[in-house]
């Protein structure tokens, strides 16, 4: 490959990452795995004058439970959260999910927050954030913010951090009661970006009526879409074939793909409410196994 | 798999039938290859070459001043300075021109507009943003429809070019074609594209041109698929002195019909090389190899079958339109302007067919290559394929007994085709029993019925079935020529003293695992073993010349002649025989390896005759063991085979699953079945590929939408299906050894199984064809009746 020239750095410590960081501005960009930004230099996309390499700063590499939320540090790669008995015990969504994330061997390189700090709209985790309400923990010499996810992702490639900050974790929630979720991508091969995906998310009361729902949408807007509208409409209502084709009518019309080579518009609104259909389904019957 | 032939030859001697481990993997397993990007010569340059951003545009100028200033920047070579020698254009191999730097106008997206040489790649592919060309744009062509509908001509720089047609050309007898359409029963027609496509090797291609400017000898390493037949070519175009030119192609990672042409990049490193009196070297970027050098098919097809009122096929006409780029560059025998695509009637038995193709030029990348393919019979096996299969369903028929129905039958071979092919041997029903009793053929269908007949039924189980016929081995030196360079190819093969030999060919290896292979069929006719000899081939200063390795000619026409030169040498390794037992020549037997005097148990081994060819050769014959051939096949071969593909199509996302693929086979004898096996199962899956996810297209600009590995997509061992191989054996009756030649058969039989497939499941919810590839959103579309475009 052959990128435009820039200087390096691998500090081994967060705090001497993050004082580069603030030192360096809009010049320094934070390596973790860089499978995308690696390849966005090698296209001359991207031309940062300096990396800031954090692969060394160990501290940041984990993925554990506490205070009754999951928290997966910077340097936790995609294949640990595939891997993770953790994670799969906490949120079914993310577990579904991480095996589709990418392929092997961008999974054993490529880390969960640097996908979520990217804001790729084809990118498969800010769905499943999104859907399970989760928030992003970022820090800068100047101390540190927990945004929620909503908040984090404003646009194409366009996340809330403020300069200086970097993405040190990522905190999904925990329901206590039956939950389930479902991530269902089309994709055209095995590391492919999604055509379409769809992030469910789905607890149950003692009642067994929704508690909780979760839609999030990969591919299909300009960002990775909250379906805030299906998700409040489902609340207090009993789970079951007719409330997810509702769902999905409204998934199928908030949504706005592009016409593009992987479809015209009007079949991926039909796949998002197909994936909906059947991603409920999923999940209400992963709840159903716990209740 | 077993092979339906015992060996002669033990497996030490590994000879034909053996399925001996490659000899060659050991380097490259080990990562000990040689490519090109392998080689570093002492004070060498590094070139890279500024391409067009835009499809169609006039250059009014090159401002390459700032580029010049950079450090490390040596030259930066443009159009019209090649002009003033004559090299701004270059031949291609089906007798056009082409561009080597652009001069007036740039014709497709990543056309060669300037060349940077500097002392690190680094500089150099930096130095390229700081070239300034300005251009005014044209409108661009992206269709052949367009072209041909348009005043606008691309090619306005040729005096007699008054439109953009780049051939016309036909093949058959349109009367009795038209004849036998009027008094037809029945007409089943088929409107189908065959997309754009890319053979993508993994290593891209290069070269290192080092021309000695003291000598002027010019050793140019480069990746080639035929090395002597660019040496001809760098001769006639630069004007150099042919026993100057050595060219050398080391480890080559895959060609596929890609490392055929002459590309610019060749050109202007061996110019720049001329002119500056240093190595210099040229390696493509993924993209650079994917968006501007060979793509293969982009065939329009439109065809008819007429039937009778028995369901027998009595004719077939074809109508094709390609689209080929900005140059006419396809490589083929200089005879067929559509390559061999009239072999179209493929495996079936009547009497007329008619075939007219028209070629456009757009302002897309140049090529035409026959990607894993002999010269178009892709497009035609795929084509007749799908239209006997909708014809099957049309007349209500089982499409694998409609094709039984209608087969060439086992003693009309040799069978004299309406275009013209006289197929040397087959047994289709054969293939096509096999293939039905491996799959269960009758137990899918009843399963199928049964599923599919539910009207709400999501999941939908087809049946792909595709009976093909190839024509590869090209070729007799009567009919086919490349540039005037007759289509043989040679072999020569030298057995030392010690009995061990080496054996030179003018066939080139890309990895089809030549050096096991062509030392396997010395084995079988001599009995040295197969591990004693050296297979050398890619060195045009130290093997006999030949056309080189595609259209899976390498084993019909260099193995013939490395059957034959080992047949020599076996003639005077009697002589040496009969003087060294002193026995009378006809009295000796022979068995692989040892000369026995009949009747008694006195023999000589090869090996000891090897050594008396240098120490003890009685008088009057000359010392050595020595030869050479040149062979001129006397026709084609035709390998053939059934192919059945089981798949499940998902009504809800268009999406389509493989659960289960037989592919039987008959390329006559194997000489290494292991690696024939190797081979069709990478062309299954190229042409699952093509039917499942992969193609290049353009968007109304002529953007090159297929770039690189993200948008162009190439499966991975994820997404291949499982295949179950089958094989039977009809040995060619005029090759040496009976063998046919296997590259190529998968990648042309297999495209039309898939697509079969899931035309076959969705025939009863009203769908006809989809065009490859068949993709999701294509699949729902025709299940719901949106149009879909692209």
């Amino acid at each position: 490959m052959y990128p435009s020239t820039f200087d390096y750095s691998a500090p081994e410590g967060l705090e001497e990452a993050l004082g580069l960081l603030s030192e360096l501005g809009d010049e320094g960009r934070v390596l973790a795995g860089g499978q995308s930004l690696i390849p966005m230099m090698k296209l001359k996309l991207a031309a940062p004058g300096h990396l800031i390499d954090i692969n060394g700063v160990s501290e940041l590499s984990y993925i554990r439970e506490a205070n009754g939320h999951l928290a997966v540090g910077a340097l936790a790669r995609h294949a640990d959260v595939s891997s993770s008995e953790t994670v799969s015990r906490h949120n079914h969504t993310m577990s579904s999910a991480a095996p589709w994330v990418a392929d092997p061997l961008v999974r054993n390189r490529g880390t969960l927050c640097g996908s979520v700090a990217h804001c790729d709209p084809e990118g498969d985790w800010n769905s499943v954030m999104l859907a399970v309400g989760a928030s992003v923990v970022a820090r800068s010499t100047s101390g540190e913010r927990v945004i929620p996810i909503t908040d984090f992702v404003v646009d194409f490639f366009t996340n809330s951090l403020r300069p200086g900050e970097m993405v040190t974790e990522v905190r999904i929630p925990k329901y206590q009661g039956p939950a389930g979720g479902a991530y269902l991508k089309l994709e055209r091969k095995v590391g492919d970006y999604a055509t379409v995906g769809v992030a469910t998310h789905l607890a149950l009361d003692g009642a067994g009526m929704v508690a909780e729902a979760g839609l999030g949408l990969t591919a299909v807007y300009g960002h990775n879409l909250k379906v805030t509208e299906a998700e409040e409409m489902m609340i207090g209502q009993a789970p079951g074939s007719e409330l997810f084709a509702e769902a999905a009518a409204i998934a199928a019309r908030t949504c706005d793909p592009d016409d593009n080579v992987r479809g015209p518009a009007s079949y991926k609104r039909a796949v998002v409410a197909e994936y909906t259909r059947r991603g409920f389904a999923q999940a209400l019957a992963m709840a159903k196994e716990q209740s | 798999m077993t092979t339906t032939h015992e060996p002669r030859t033990s497996p030490e001697v590994g000879g034909i039938g053996h399925s001996v481990r490659r000899k060659e993997d050991d380097r490259f397993i080990r990562g000990a290859g040689n490519y090109l990007d392998d080689l570093n010569l002492p004070g060498m340059l590094h070139m890279a070459i500024l391409r067009s951003p835009v499809a169609h545009a006039r250059i009014n100028g090159i401002d390459s001043s700032a580029a010049m200033e950079i450090d490390g920047v040596l030259a930066v070579v443009t159009g019209e300075a090649l002009a003033a020698h004559g090299l701004a254009w270059m031949p291609t191999l089906s007798g056009d021109t082409q561009a080597v730097l652009a001069t007036d106008k740039v014709r497709f997206q990543g056309q060669e507009v300037a060349a940077v040489i500097a002392t690190d790649p680094y500089i150099a592919h930096d130095a390229l943003a700081f070239i300034d060309v300005d251009y005014d744009e044209l409108e661009a062509i992206t269709t052949p429809q367009q072209s041909l509908a348009t005043d606008t001509l691309i090619r306005d720089e040729k005096e007699d070019q008054t439109d953009n047609v780049a051939y016309t050309w036909e093949a058959g007898d349109q009367d009795t074609t038209d004849a036998a359409f009027a008094s037809a029963a029945r007409v089943v027609s088929l409107d189908t594209h065959y997309p754009r496509s890319h053979p993508a090797p993994l290593e891209t291609c290069g070269v290192v041109a080092d021309v000695n400017s003291i000598t002027g000898q010019a050793t140019i390493y480069m990746t080639s698929q035929a090395p002597h037949a660019i040496r001809t070519v760098f001769a006639l175009v630069a004007g150099l002195p042919e026993e100057k030119i050595r060219i050398v192609t080391q480890d080559i990672g895959g060609g596929f019909g890609n490392k055929v042409p002459v590309y610019p990049g060749y050109v202007v490193a061996t110019a720049a090389s001329l002119l500056i009196g240093k190595p210099v070297k040229w390696i493509e970027t993924r993209t650079e190899n994917l968006i501007s050098t060979g793509f293969a098919r982009d065939f329009h097809m439109n065809a008819e079958l007429a039937l009778d009122s028995d369901n027998r096929i009595t004719a077939m006409r074809a109508n094709i339109l390609s689209d080929q780029g900005a140059f006419f560059s396809d490589a083929q025998p200089t005879r067929f302007k559509a390559g061999l695509f009239h072999i179209c009637t493929g495996s079936y038995d009547f009497p007329s067919a008619h075939v007219t193709a028209k070629g456009a030029y757009t302002n897309k990348a140049p090529g035409g290559v026959a990607y894993r393919c002999s010269f178009r019979v892709t497009e035609a096996s795929y084509l007749i394929e799908r239209l006997v299969d909708n014809a099957a369903r049309e007349v209500g028929m089982d499409p694998a007994a409609f094709r039984a129905a209608n087969f060439i039958k086992e003693e009309q071979f040799p069978y004299l085709s309406p275009t013209g092919f006289v197929y040397d041997s087959g047994n289709y029903h054969g293939a096509m029993d096999k293939a039905k009793e491996m799959i269960g053929y009758d137990d899918w269908r009843a399963r199928q019925a049964e599923q599919n007949a539910d009207p709400d039924a999501t999941k939908l189980i087809g049946i792909g079935v595709a009976s093909f016929t190839e024509v590869v081995g090209a070729g007799p030196s009567r009919d086919y020529d490349i540039l005037g360079l007759k289509m043989f190819d040679s072999a020569e093969l030298r057995v030392h003293p010690t009995g061990k030999a080496i054996l030179k060919l003018g066939v080139q290896t890309q990895g089809q695992g030549h050096e096991t292979t062509f030392a396997q069929i010395v084995a079988e006719e001599l009995g040295i073993p197969y591990s004693d000899i050296k297979v050398m081939y890619g060195d045009t200063d130290n093997t006999p010349y030949g056309l080189g390795t595609y259209a899976s000619r390498s084993t019909p026409v260099g193995g013939a002649a490395t059957a034959v030169v080992s047949r020599k040498i076996r003639a005077k390794a009697q002589k040496l025989a009969a003087h060294l037992l002193e026995a009378a020549e006809e009295d000796l037997d022979w068995e692989p390896g040892k000369f026995t005097v009949r009747g008694t148990d006195q023999s000589v081994t090869i090996q000891e005759v090897a050594f008396a060819a240098y120490t003890n050769h009685p008088l009057g014959m000359e010392a050595g063991l020595e030869g050479v051939t040149y062979y001129d096949p006397p026709n084609m071969t035709y390998p053939f085979g059934t192919y059945i593909v089981v798949v499940e199509v998902d009504t809800g996302d268009g999406t389509w699953k493989v659960l289960d693929m037989v592919a039987v086979d008959d390329c006559g004898v194997r000489i290494n079945p292991m690696i024939v096996d190797g081979q069709i199962a990478g062309g299954l899956t190229e042409g699952f590929a093509k039917a499942n996810m992969q193609w290049i297209t353009f968007d109304d600009d002529g953007n090159c939408i297929g770039s690189n590995f993200m948008d162009y997509l190439v499966p991975t061992a994820w997404e291949t299906p499982r295949y179950r191989l089958g094989e039977t054996v009809t040995p060619s009756p005029h090759h040496p050894i009976g063998a046919k030649g296997v590259g190529e058969s998968a990648t042309v039989g297999s495209p039309a199984a898939f697509a079969n497939a899931v035309i076959d499941a969705l025939w009863s919810r009203g769908v006809k064809n989809i065009d490859m590839p068949v993709l999701p959103h294509r699949v729902w579309g025709a299940l719901n009746d949106v149009p879909i475009s692209p």
